[in-house]
């Protein structure tokens, strides 16, 4: 009987040798491709995107039979934080602890700084100019702005400085420790521009060291300066990027600060070299311990409060910065990822759009994009361009960004419940334990299950 | 001989350093100035940010030399200072005249947006770094890095000027009358046009020192770091 002839053997399948190496990866084959191509480094935004040890690497002990819980939503649990005790007339009183980093007008467009304004008034907290100075916008959404002195000085000015509720004094970022802002001819427009004091469309780089003062022992004259400037009423921040976090922390308190905000390497940026982003700084886990440590052995922890910012993303973050001894924490990226960063969609009008197609543009896709530099963000976000800024609408935005934080803030109650604390502000370094070898030695907390940490006997 | 403009016949309050802190004179020049029209502070010897953050048509004599930041953050008033300024005078300055009878560290006027300051005296490093719109005339000679990353205004140096001059300009235009001993990256000498000489004029005598105006020399930004290339060599 006739059969289907077998269909034909194809030729016996040649072995592709795919080896892969771990050196010279499809990252660094990338790398290198483009800098034969252009002879340029690489410019990008948000922050490290490497694996670091992080809080992920922490977990909380909650109740046990020795440790109590509280009911994990009725008990009362307290958030309230007050910041600037130590010399201010007048301290900043928040409703969480979390608070809004630093961004500047010209990174983001001003739709976004209303946005952020109205839901930081919404929840109780706080947002912060950035390297661009104070907008009107911000000034009036926003009930508690923090007014950043850096060293561009770029519209810092009196009536502005008389206007904050506190002032910010950077020293440096945990994105870029050492480097200056930057913003690329594309995103100077007329008014960030006329604000900045700069010809529009060049390629603005900022000071990376302030003009009027260099030091430490100058750092505390300038200080001085800013609370004789206000009449000694806001308190004054100094924020520094994480590198050699226990001298630092000590030095700015010497040097008069009220509170101290400190940016770990994963800290984002809308601008800068990437080998800034990813191998200068570190990571900051380890910095917050560093940093508690210092005030403690100055025995300031309860006079002098810290800011944990950098890769702070979750509740669970939050509370594991508050248990390390963080007084508050700062969010940037999260913040930007809430208004819709990476996203697949931007609503306009009260319609959802896609942006598949502008992250297609820009070489990239929803997920992956760090193209803030460009000024093309598809949702609108990190953008001056007059299309694209309106696809941030304030209103929708400040819904999103008061929802993360009533999210973040809802997390951060649970487990400080949990861990039997009626004020998140209790939540202490027992409360923690490792879960892998350098978050133990880094946040000097035992490996679970241990009595362990790295370089402590017993 | 330094001849400073003085005061017609006003009255000043009086504070003295020596019995009254800083803090109360600040604090004072932060209230209602209506009726003040001249402040005069004696014994300040030195002390750090006196009359910062001032917002008035005040006239104010220091009578002795200021420490850091002296008149700093200043608008509308005319403080003149009867002696010599540590680092930053008139920094962040937005309005008004601030006037140096003596020298002034470094840092003087940095990041001044508008205004007069006048230093009758040399000026040390980094004089006018960050400026932002300000004028500042310097009787004599100025420090390294003086004008650096100066953004907008305009700095007459009347005597000469140390290394690294106009370092990182922007659109601030300098003139110099005596040496220059090197320039800084991106700054260049650039010929003197009627607008220019008619510039200097005009800050001379607002200043009360008189040279001529020709013999100055402009400096400017070649503007070849505005936009950053490959072929920058790394100038960047």
């Amino acid at each position: 009987m006739a059969t289907q002839p077998l269909p034909e053997m194809p030729v016996a399948p040649e072995h592709v040798q795919r080896e892969e190496s771990a050196l010279y990866d499809r990252q660094i084959l990338n790398y290198i491709e483009r800098a034969a191509a252009t002879g340029l480094y690489e410019i990008r935004g948000l922050g490290a995107k490497r694996r670091l040890p992080h809080f992920d690497d922490l977990t909380f002990l909650g109740a046990s039979l020795s440790r109590y819980p509280l009911e994990g939503y009725r008990e009362k649990c307290t958030t309230r934080t007050v910041l600037g005790t130590r010399f201010a007339k007048k301290p900043i009183e928040l409703e969480i602890p979390i608070t809004i980093a630093g961004m500047s007008f010209g990174s983001l467009s001003a739709n976004v700084k209303e946005a952020l304004g109205r839901a930081a008034t919404a929840v109780g907290t706080s947002t912060t100019t950035g390297d661009g100075g104070m907008t009107q916008e911000e000034r009036v959404s926003s009930k508690t702005l923090v007014y950043q002195c850096l060293p561009s000085r770029y519209g810092f000015n009196p009536d502005d400085l008389r206007k904050a509720d506190a002032i910010e004094v950077v020293i440096g970022q945990g994105a870029k420790p050492g480097g200056g802002g930057m913003l690329l001819g594309q995103k100077i427009s007329s008014r960030v521009a006329k604000m900045r004091t700069l010809p529009e469309g060049i390629d603005q780089r900022s000071a990376c060291r302030h003009p009027d003062w260099t030091g430490p022992d100058d750092l505390a004259i300038k200080i001085r300066e800013l609370r004789e400037a206000t009449d000694w009423e806001k308190p004054i921040y100094a924020k520094i990027g994480a590198t050699r976090v226990f001298n630092d922390v000590k030095l700015c308190v010497h040097a008069g600060a009220d509170v101290i905000v400190v940016d770990g390497m994963q800290g984002g940026t809308a601008a800068t070299q990437l080998v800034f982003i990813e191998h200068v700084g570190i990571p900051t886990l380890a910095a917050v311990r560093q940093a508690v440590e210092a005030l403690e052995e100055l025995n300031v922890k309860d006079k002098v409060q810290l800011i944990v910012s950098g890769g702070i993303r979750t509740g669970a973050d939050v509370a594991k910065a508050l248990a390390l001894g963080a007084d508050a924490v700062a969010i940037g990226q999260g913040i930007l990822m809430a208004l819709g960063c990476n996203s697949e969609s931007y609503v306009q009008g009260g319609k959802h759009y896609s942006a598949e197609a502008d992250y297609r543009r820009l070489k990239t896709a929803p997920g992956f994009c760090h193209h803030c530099h460009t000024g093309f963000c598809p949702v609108g976000v990190t953008t001056q361009d007059p299309v694209l800024e309106r696809r941030l609408e304030p209103e929708v935005g400040a819904k999103r960004v008061r929802n993360y934080l009533k999210t973040l803030n809802l997390e951060l109650t649970t487990l400080a419940r949990a861990c039997g604390k009626q004020n998140v502000h209790h939540l202490e370094r027992e409360d923690l334990v490792a879960l892998t070898i350098e978050a133990a030695a880094m946040a000097k907390l035992p490996l679970a299950g241990t009595r362990w940490i790295p370089g402590h006997p017993g | 001989m330094v001849r400073v403009m003085r005061a017609g016949g006003a009255v000043p309050t009086v504070f003295d350093l020596s019995k009254q802190s800083v803090g109360e004179l600040n604090k004072f020049l932060h209230g209602d100035l209506r009726d003040i029209k001249a402040v005069r502070v004696e014994n300040p010897d030195g002390a750090h940010s006196i009359a910062v953050a001032v917002d008035a048509p005040l006239r104010i004599e220091i009578g002795g030399n200021v420490g850091y930041f002296g008149a700093g953050l200043s608008k509308q008033a005319t403080v003149i200072i009867e002696g010599n300024a540590g680092p930053g005078v008139a920094e962040n300055m937005m309005s008004g005249r601030v006037e140096v009878t003596g020298f002034a560290s470094g840092g003087a006027g940095a990041s001044a947006h508008g205004g007069l300051l006048v230093i009758h005296g040399d000026a040390g490093l980094r004089c006018g770094i960050s400026l932002k719109g300000a004028d500042i005339v310097v009787g004599g000679d100025v420090g390294s890095f003086s004008a650096f990353m100066a953004q907008a205004g305009r700095i007459v140096i009347c005597g000469n000027a140390a290394e690294g001059l106009g370092d990182s300009l922007y659109e601030a235009v300098l003139y110099v009358r005596g040496n220059i001993r090197s320039l800084g990256a991106d700054a260049e000498v650039q010929p003197m046009s009627a607008e220019d000489i008619a510039a200097v004029t005009s800050l001379l005598a607002a200043a009360g020192i008189n040279h001529p105006a020709r013999e100055f020399k402009r400096v400017g930004s070649a503007r070849k770091l505005y936009h950053w290339n490959a072929d920058a060599n790394q100038e960047y």
